[in-house]
């Protein structure tokens, strides 16, 4: 769904200083009824995302961690059962998730005598069960079940969701009778960078020429766009030409500014293709 | 000469009156032919003469255009100070004007009256430098630079010596090197110096703008620039014909002369040069009616006008588009010069001003064009002029056959050709990893890459806002690209990618999209375009477009995308970069240059079709290599740069210097390799881009002045059985090159050692030529050259190999068999064996690689994972190991790609050889197919199996070290490998959904909840039985997602225990949780394709929630293991293995005792 720049601050503007939480999101979509599930959640996510990058650093200072650890021991000490963890980060406008990893990360620390490895952390965070404390274990999965922007339960849920999309236009672009390559074929064959699919013969779009196409399971707002351009689809067009790029949840209509250069936005698969049809007739 | 023309003005009206009427054309002009052909020996002074004749008739009144390059110095050289008799522009004035007017020229020739440039520096012509013949075949060796003679000639009267000065003064007249090509803001200067012609301008500078030499079409075509100045000379002193009749003998001998005496004369570089008005005032303002019925002296400007015609038919004008160019300037005359014309040239002494009015030069120009090669110009330009509302007044008959001809002509030039930047694709096989020597360089090219691109985006955007400084705003960041570039040894890939982005973005014929398009290059490149006339397009355009009109001459320069490209050179500031860029700039240019371009039989009737398809490929490498060639030339010559003339005694001691070095592109055996190959119409044009960046030394370099010896001895050697626009493309490229070359600034020799060039003793010396023309003709005309000589030859890499052993003389027989087969068939066939056995071969390759190689590289597979699991041994040895198993397999390699070769070659003969084809000519031309192949592809497997086994073996093992998943690959593959249920409609949840809906009931389950919030049972049961069908379905399902599920579920089901959840589900059923769990455990059984973790159920944590509840849950939990173990997901020994773990935990009292319980 395809929303202006206007609609869309309105939107950044309500989620303003949120916590992540079902209830939050459960506000949204009640105050934006009109605005798809996937959508809203999608930019809720990403706008608290913007909101945690501009804190993070104020949430790592020394003297923070050992805020929060102590509170976290005082907390559990009067009451192990009771949400300590998630309310301290609910209360401080800090991600659960990563309020459990600070916490975790001290914990560990202060068990280990040494800082403990990123790999181990995430280990512990993904299966809490390998955390040494029974109570900490408890209070860390409370945190990551709740979070409904970061950790690793919500991580897997936009892998699969972008998985899932990939294999949607994968579909698509089977129906269509478009061969491809794909990117795991393509990471065999050596490239360095790859978007999801290369078009084999390019078609026209909308009276564009595309040479490849980039799934995107999310809302492309203005970061996020900028971010993946540099990233990912200039690159693309260095290399394959021109290409398309579908936000499944939608994109703010006044990024897709670069059409005349080479870089397609959509919320969906194209309707209007054509193909050459030169080399379709030969087949 | 010029007493020819006055009596033939004169005679005219005579002739006229003697009854043949204007329309009859042929006659008259038969007429007038003749007396031309009678007046012959006089022809090659006439010829200049009448063409500095128009120039200085129309001088005046053409100022508000662009002024077609003056021919002679004295053409506008009258200034308006002068008055009556002083200004007799034209014959009278030239005549007497002669002696003085001629400086002497040292040795010019035994006989003549010697004349020299000294008085006059210009006189230092491109002739005189060049008399020195390549190789030293001195007879053949003389020439001259024939636009340059005329410029020579000028009348003491019409000129004084300052303002020649003035035309030579370097300031004004820089170097063509000096001044383009630095930076994009500064224009070259040179020759486009617009120095507006007008009425007013007190000293009037000669002009010399001839820019090309002229073509020794017939033997009247002999008007180099000795010979019309002694023609005049002799004319006055009353012996022309021994003059003419000694000529030829006296120039073979002075050749021999002054082959040697070639003096360099530094000190009054001159160019020749043309003035142009700087911009054309709107047109509309100022159009006038020209007006049939006011044209006065009809009669003369008829006679002119076949004269003129007669002339330019006869190739004896030096550039044939700078007349056209003056002709249709005439056309589009505006009144408002007229004025000044009368008032500052009142009739000439003999009262012959014939050009006063905008009338009679309307009316010239409509005889001429009237005469002259409509039907050869492009359809555009057609229309225009059949549009022409000049034309269709003074001359209906013109009209109408501009029509017809716009109607028939199919010589379309599109000149709208848009350049979208297109970036330079990604090739595996030059690209990829193994093109690099380590991870961290091919990282960071990967990263050039995109910052390469990412400041060609930037200088699109932005190059043309005003304020914008390339260096200032690209040259930090390119200088650091050079330094990433330098630290990993990266430079000759990001050649490669300059070089072909170069390529793609500037190969059109406008140089790039954000061009301006008419730029001095383009007018040349267009001309080549698919009929090489999009040049007469390029000069049309100029009359309708008021701010593109540059003249048919200009500099060098680096239009649209080129500038970019130029820049980035400059900015870069790299010698590295350079010197990789130089090596690939000259692969590319010998690549390119050594296509097989030209062959054409004409008696398949295939011609038509062919010549197309090959006048596209031409013209596509011809653009591509004079793109190349110009930015090799401005590499090579870069770091001799000056913008100042260097001295005399700076300049000797450089040529010294650098007479010992070699050229990095040895363009000199490149150029006589065409020329003995009959291609020199690919050759040099390109040559001539080269060149034309040269800076002030080089042209005084031995090595270069050999070059454009050879270059001009090509002008002279070109006649009429060449085609007519391969001739045009020639005479044009080299026309321009010594016309915006530096070279003839600063002059390699003395004055008077330009000796007459005739086809005789050109013939004579050089037999190569005639047998150019053949070829040259063949291409764009088609005319069939069976030689086929220069096909690329295939040489297979290790023929040696595989050939079989036998002798040499045998070998060297089924060479010359070989060889024998191919002779007497068309060359298509040699052509299509040649091809079919190169890509065959390559294919081959390919496919051995697909398959052998890969199937070994999987094998290797296999085998490393089981041994690097064993022992930690050694990689290296481990892979080398593994390797030394394959390479005998390998082995391999060379049968399969035998049987390949085998297979393939004849097919692909089969199908691109006519049916008509007998069959042993098939047979034969298969297997000759057949063995080229297998020899390119046998011996490149022989040579490289083994190191392409192991680099690909070793590739694969590194990724299997790297990622940690796939040290299991087995098991993801089976879990990958398993199916959907038949008649699946993929309609199952997404599994992101499930993994969703799963972690709201989680959120619930382990709080905190809100107020009223509880997990209802009906739906959790429908969520475990969509979960079921979102397992079944495989499509959207990805190992991470199912992975996730399964420990989810793991999770949901320990906290089924927990008193919360079940308080709620209590309410449904009586005992529902077990339900729940049964539900859980099939799915886990039958759906899940991952191994679920239900062990996790006996961690601490989940243990933990069963800790705070009663009896009954226990019961559940015990329905729980035993449900695990008939579901088969656990054996009791390892459950019993958990409990024992869990034992060793501080646990209260109860868990011993529930542990008891269950044993």
């Amino acid at each position: 769904m395809k929303l202006t720049k206007a609609q869309y601050d309105e939107i950044a503007q309500f989620l303003g200083h949120v916590q992540p939480t079902r209830q939050s999101l459960r506000k949204l979509k009640e105050r934006f009824p009109s605005q798809s599930q996937s959508t809203l959640l999608s930019i809720f996510s990403q706008e608290y995302q913007k909101q945690i990058k501009r804190t993070h650093a104020k949430h790592h200072t020394a003297e923070a961690v050992e805020t929060y650890y102590q509170r976290y021991l005082n907390g559990v000490m009067k009451n192990a059962a009771a949400p300590v963890l998630l309310e301290l980060a609910n209360e401080v406008d800090f991600a659960p998730s990563l309020m459990a990893r600070i916490v975790l990360e001290r914990f560990l620390q202060e068990k280990e005598q040494a800082i403990p490895s990123k790999t181990l952390i995430n280990s512990m965070l993904r299966d809490p069960s390998q955390i040494p404390d029974g109570v900490l274990a408890n209070q860390v999965y409370q945190c990551t079940v709740n979070d409904c922007c970061y950790g690793p339960l919500v991580d897997c849920i936009k892998h699969a969701i972008g998985h899932e999309h990939e294999v949607l236009l994968r579909e698509m672009l089977l129906e269509k009778n478009l061969s491809f390559i794909a990117e795991d074929q393509l990471r065999a064959k050596g490239y360095d960078k790859t978007p999801d699919f290369i078009l084999e013969v390019p078609v026209a779009v909308e009276g564009h020429i595309i040479h490849w196409i980039e799934s995107k399971a999310s809302f492309g707002d203005e970061s996020s766009h900028q971010a993946y351009l540099q990233d990912q689809f200039w690159s693309y067009w260095n290399r394959f030409g021109p290409g398309l790029v579908i936000y499944w949840y939608g994109f703010i209509e006044e990024l897709d500014c670069h059409r005349e250069r080479g870089i397609l936005l959509k919320d969906c698969f194209p309707t209007d293709i054509v193909t050459l049809r030169h080399s379709m007739a030969q087949r | 000469g010029v007493k020819a023309l006055e009596r033939l003005l004169l005679q005219h009206p005579s002739v006229e009156a003697g009854g043949i009427p204007r329309q009859t054309g042929n006659g008259e002009e038969n007429h007038i032919h003749e007396k031309l052909v009678s007046l012959s020996l006089l022809q090659k002074d006439f010829v200049p003469f009448l063409l500095n004749f128009l120039r200085e008739q129309t001088s005046q009144i053409l100022t508000n255009g662009p002024s077609t390059p003056a021919k002679t110095p004295n053409s506008k050289a009258h200034g308006s100070q002068r008055t009556g008799s002083e200004r007799r522009a034209s014959l009278g004035s030239f005549l007497t004007a002669m002696p003085e007017a001629l400086p002497a020229r040292r040795g010019r020739r035994k006989g003549s009256g010697s004349v020299s440039a000294s008085g006059r520096p210009v006189a230092r012509d491109l002739g005189h430098c060049l008399t020195e013949e390549e190789d030293g075949k001195s007879d053949s060796a003389s020439w001259s630079g024939g636009r340059r003679k005329w410029s020579e000639v000028p009348p003491v009267s019409a000129r004084s010596p300052p303002s020649q000065l003035n035309l030579n003064n370097l300031e004004e007249f820089p170097p063509m090197g000096a001044a383009s090509g630095w930076t994009n803001k500064s224009k070259p200067s040179r020759r486009i110096n617009p120095t507006p012609v007008s009425a007013e301008r007190p000293l009037s500078k000669p002009k010399m703008c001839f820019t090309s030499t002229p073509v020794s079409q017939s033997p009247a075509a002999r008007f180099s620039s000795g010979t019309s100045l002694e023609a005049f000379t002799a004319v006055q002193e009353g012996n022309l014909t021994s003059m003419i009749s000694n000529s030829l003998q006296e120039e073979r001998e002075m050749l021999k002369k002054e082959r040697y005496g070639i003096s360099l004369d530094p000190g009054t570089p001159t160019k020749p040069s043309y003035t142009r008005s700087a911009s054309l005032p709107p047109e509309s303002h100022l159009v006038t009616c020209a007006d049939l019925t006011k044209v006065s002296c009809k009669k003369q400007l008829e006679c002119l006008a076949q004269l003129y015609s007669s002339c330019i038919a006869e190739n004896l004008v030096p550039n044939i588009f700078l007349e056209l160019f003056f002709v249709l300037q005439l056309l589009r005359m505006v009144i408002g010069a007229v004025v000044s014309c009368f008032f500052f040239f009142p009739l000439d002494a003999s009262g012959k001003q014939h050009f006063r009015s905008v009338h009679n030069c309307v009316y010239f120009a409509v005889q001429v064009l009237d005469y002259q090669i409509i039907s050869r110009l492009e359809k555009g330009l057609l229309k225009l002029l059949a549009e022409n509302e000049r034309i269709a007044s003074f001359s209906p008959s013109l009209h109408r056959r501009l029509r017809q001809a716009y109607e028939s002509s199919t010589a379309k030039v599109s000149l709208l050709l848009p350049c979208s930047v297109q970036s330079v694709s990604f090739q595996p096989e030059t690209d990829n990893r193994s093109n690099f020597p380590s991870d961290r360089a091919f990282h960071i090219f990967k990263k050039q890459r995109d910052i390469f691109y990412e400041l060609l985006r930037e200088w699109e955007d932005n190059h043309e806002k005003t304020g914008w400084d390339f260096e200032r705003v690209l040259g930090n960041k390119i200088r650091a690209m050079m330094a990433h570039l330098s630290a990993t040894c990266n430079h000759s890939h990001f050649a490669r990618l300059f070089q072909k982005q170069l390529i793609q973005m500037c190969k059109g014929p406008v140089g790039g999209g954000a061009s301006s398009g008419d730029t001095p290059d383009q007018d040349v490149l267009n001309m080549l375009g698919s009929d090489n006339l999009s040049r007469l397009k390029r000069l049309q355009e100029r009359f309708i477009v008021p701010q593109s009109i540059r003249g048919p001459c200009p500099p060098p320069s680096f239009p649209g995308c080129q500038q970019f490209f130029r820049d980035f050179i400059l900015s870069a500031g790299s010698y590295q970069f350079n010197q990789h860029l130089m090596d690939s700039l000259c692969l590319k240019i010998l690549e390119l240059n050594g296509l097989t371009l030209v062959e054409h039989e004409h008696s398949d009737g295939e011609a038509d079709m062919d010549e197309q398809d090959e006048k596209k490929r031409f013209t596509v490498v011809l653009l591509s290599l004079r793109l190349l060639a110009k930015f090799l030339g401005f590499l090579v010559f870069l770091p001799y740069r000056t913008v100042e003339q260097p001295t005399r005694d700076l300049q000797d001691s450089a040529v010294a210097l650098r007479n010992q070095t070699l050229p990095v592109l040895d363009v000199l055996k490149l150029l006589r390799q065409s020329i003995q190959d009959h291609r020199s119409i690919l050759t040099i044009p390109w040559i001539v881009e080269y060149l034309s960046l040269v800076d002030h030394i080089a042209p005084f370099l031995d090595y270069y002045r050999k070059i454009f010896c050879l270059l001009l001895l090509m002008v002279l050697s070109e006649d009429k059985e060449m085609s007519f626009l391969n001739k045009l493309l020639i005479l044009a490229v080299l026309g321009w090159l010594f016309q915006v070359e530096l070279f003839p600034a600063v002059s390699f020799s003395h004055q008077d050692s330009v000796p007459l060039v005739d086809q005789q003793l050109l013939y004579t010396c050089c037999p190569y030529l005639g047998e150019l023309r053949k070829l040259l003709a063949s291409f764009v005309a088609g005319s069939g050259a069976k030689n086929g000589g220069f096909i690329r030859k295939i040489t297979p890499t290790a023929a040696e190999s595989l050939a079989p052993k036998a002798s040499v003389t045998q070998r060297k027989l089924q060479v010359e068999l070989e060889q024998a087969f191919f002779h007497n068939q068309p060359p298509s066939l040699r052509r299509t064996v040649e091809f079919v056995a190169e890509r065959v071969g390559s294919n081959c390759v390919k496919h051995i690689k697909a398959t052998l190689v890969a199937e070994l590289v999987q094998r290797a597979e296999v085998m490393l994972q089981d041994k690097v699991k064993e022992e930690d041994a050694n990689h290296d040895k481990l892979l080398e190991e593994v390797c030394a198993h394959l390479y005998e397999e390998g082995a391999q390699a060379l049968i399969k790609g035998r049987e390949f070769c085998k297979k393939k070659g004849p097919e692909a003969v089969r199908v691109l050889l006519p049916e008509e084809t007998s069959a042993a000519v098939l047979s034969s031309a298969e297997d000759i197919a057949v063995d080229l192949a297998t020899e390119k592809a046998c011996g490149w497997l022989s040579a490289n199996i083994a190191a392409l086994i192991k680099r690909e073996v070793k590739a694969t093992f590194n990724r299997m070290l790297k990622v940690p998943g796939l040290a299991l690959p087995s098991e993801d593959a089976l879990e990958l490998r398993r199916d959907c249920p038949a008649g699946c409609q993929h309609c199952a949840p997404f599994p992101s959904q499930i993994i969703n809906e799963i972690k709201d009931v989680l959120c619930i389950a382990v709080g905190p909840r809100d107020e009223g919030e509880v997990i209802d049972y009906i739906w959790l049961e429908c969520l475990l039985g969509r979960l079921s069908e979102t397992l079944r379905c495989r499509k959207f399902m990805c190992p991470t997602s199912e992975q996730q599920l399964a420990k989810c579920t793991v999770e949901l089901a320990s906290l089924l225990g927990k008193s919360v959840m079940i308080s709620y589900l209590r309410l449904k059923s009586n005992n529902p949780t077990c339900a729940l769990l049964k539900l859980l455990l099939s799915v886990w059984k039958e759906d899940f394709g991952t191994p679920v973790p239900v062990q996790l159920i006996f961690s601490k944590k989940n243990i933990g929630y069963l800790a705070e509840v009663k009896q009954r849950e226990w019961d559940l939990f015990l329905f729980m293991l035993h449900g695990l173990v008939e579901h088969e997901l656990m054996r009791s020994s390892e459950i019993e293995s958990c409990l024992r773990s869990l034992e060793e935990l501080p646990w209260p009292s109860v868990s011993n005792e529930m542990c008891v319980n269950d044993k």
